[in-house]
């Protein structure tokens, strides 16, 4: 999701100060087989503070770096209320990756460093934020299938092991239903208007259908640290059936709306009651995560930019501070 | 000017009369009143509240986990506080 590239490990693992114990790893996975919540200053194993550092992290600056697409249509949102819904969109997003990067810090990481670690290209975010949004239509698909995608992976994720990231996703999954629906609203809207205006919806489907099902990341079969995700319950459904799950009901929407789904060798098989879908083009998911997608630099550049531009704001607040400190003192 | 972090806070909503200020979540902030600005433009912009508390995280004492058990352990055996250890007799009302 927006943790897709998770499965690629790091490549320099720190050596562990304190070696666990077996005792200590068999009590820690007791308390999460009996649903215990894990909190922040619990004992836990460092390779599990560390992969929902990275986890959390990455959704974080997946909000962040997602505000861009849709902020590109935000002065061009055809009309004052439509301009108005989709600033609060996208301030939401903003709200979101504040969650998580507070989420994140409980687990011992500063917000400088994941800051640093975004700025330098070092983080991954997830691959969608990485394609253009071309038309006002894109904007639609976003809401509609991008935001739906995240909803489908947040759900279970309000059931994660750790406590803080489960509260931030709860937080998160109130606020991200109106996206969806705002999203499937324009698509409506559009698919109800002219020619022309339907044809801008269709082809937005075209461009974000695929790069929609590549945010559940790679097959299970290809999916190698998903297992000890799922004991530790940080992962509680497996990417393919979260991705036939979000095709199963999006293809009825489509439907509503009188789209065609740009999959030929989509069809409902009627044994199973899910439908059948041809398979993903993984070289263009590794090339986009790799840095080689449409929008990757141009992503990259605007949020580095936006930083420095508002180095600032953060001096004159830091200042303004040890003043009024320096005053009371 | 070195570009330090801002200070982290926890925030504490209340979301009407008769409840009390619920821990939401942290944020960082250069000051106090940027705190509470900053917890309202992050935590309430669906209305959640009609009250926010923001406290400096190294403010907070906490009690320690590894010795949760030794800590809450007086409790325990003291049975009696709880009405259930009594046994009233069928025919009493109202006990």
């Amino acid at each position: 999701m927006y943790t897709q590239g998770l499965d690629q490990q790091e490549k320099s693992e720190p050596q562990q100060k304190n070696p666990e114990t077996a005792e200590q790893l068999e009590a820690f996975q007791a308390r999460i087989d009996l649903e215990e919540k894990i909190e922040a200053k619990d004992w836990m194993p460092e390779a599990y503070r560390k992969t929902l550092i990275r986890q959390i992290s990455q959704h974080a600056h997946s909000e962040i770096i997602g505000m861009q697409p849709e902020g590109n249509w935000l002065t061009r949102a055809p009309s004052l209320k439509r301009k108005a819904i989709l600033l609060a969109k996208i301030q939401d997003e903003a709200g979101h990756g504040l969650y998580l990067y507070s989420a994140a810090e409980t687990l011992g990481v500063s917000r400088d460093q994941m800051v640093a670690d975004l700025l330098s290209g070092k983080a991954k975010y997830s691959s969608i934020f990485n394609y253009p949004t071309l038309t006002w239509a894109d904007v639609g698909a976003i809401g509609w299938l991008v935001d739906g995608a995240a909803i489908m992976n947040q759900i279970p994720l309000c059931r994660c092991s750790y406590g803080p990231y489960a509260r931030a996703m709860i937080r998160v999954c109130k606020e991200e239903s109106f996206h969806q629906r705002q999203g499937f609203e324009i698509m409506l809207t559009l698919c109800r208007g002219s020619d022309e205006q339907k044809a801008m919806a269709q082809d937005a489907l075209n461009r974000f259908w695929w790069p929609s099902l590549m945010m559940f990341g790679p097959n299970d079969s290809e999916s190698k640290h998903s297992a000890q995700s799922m004991a530790w319950k940080i992962k509680r459904f497996s990417n393919d059936e979260l991705r036939q799950k979000f095709i199963d009901v999006t293809v009825q929407q489509a439907e509503f709306l009188g789209l065609k789904v740009p999959d030929e060798g989509l069809a409902f098989d009627e044994k199973s009651g899910h439908y059948r879908f041809s398979e993903i083009d993984w070289q263009e998911f590794f090339d986009v995560l790799a840095g080689n997608g449409p929008c990757n630099r141009q992503r990259m550049a605007k949020r580095r930019k936006a930083h420095e531009d508002g180095a600032w704001v953060r001096e004159a607040a830091r200042a303004y501070a040890d003043k009024k400190a320096a005053k009371a003192a | 000017m070195t570009d330090r972090e801002w200070p982290l806070y926890e925030v504490f909503i209340r979301t009407r009369g008769g409840l009390s200020h619920r821990h939401a979540g942290s944020l960082h902030a250069a000051d106090d009143q940027m705190a509470l600005d900053h917890a309202r433009d992050t935590y309430t912009r669906r209305s959640e509240g009609v009250s926010l508390w923001v406290v400096r995280s190294d403010r907070i004492v906490a009690s320690d986990p590894a010795e949760t058990a030794a800590f809450f352990e007086p409790a325990e055996d003291k049975i009696y506080r709880h009405p259930t250890f009594y046994e009233i007799p069928d025919g009493v009302e109202n006990l």
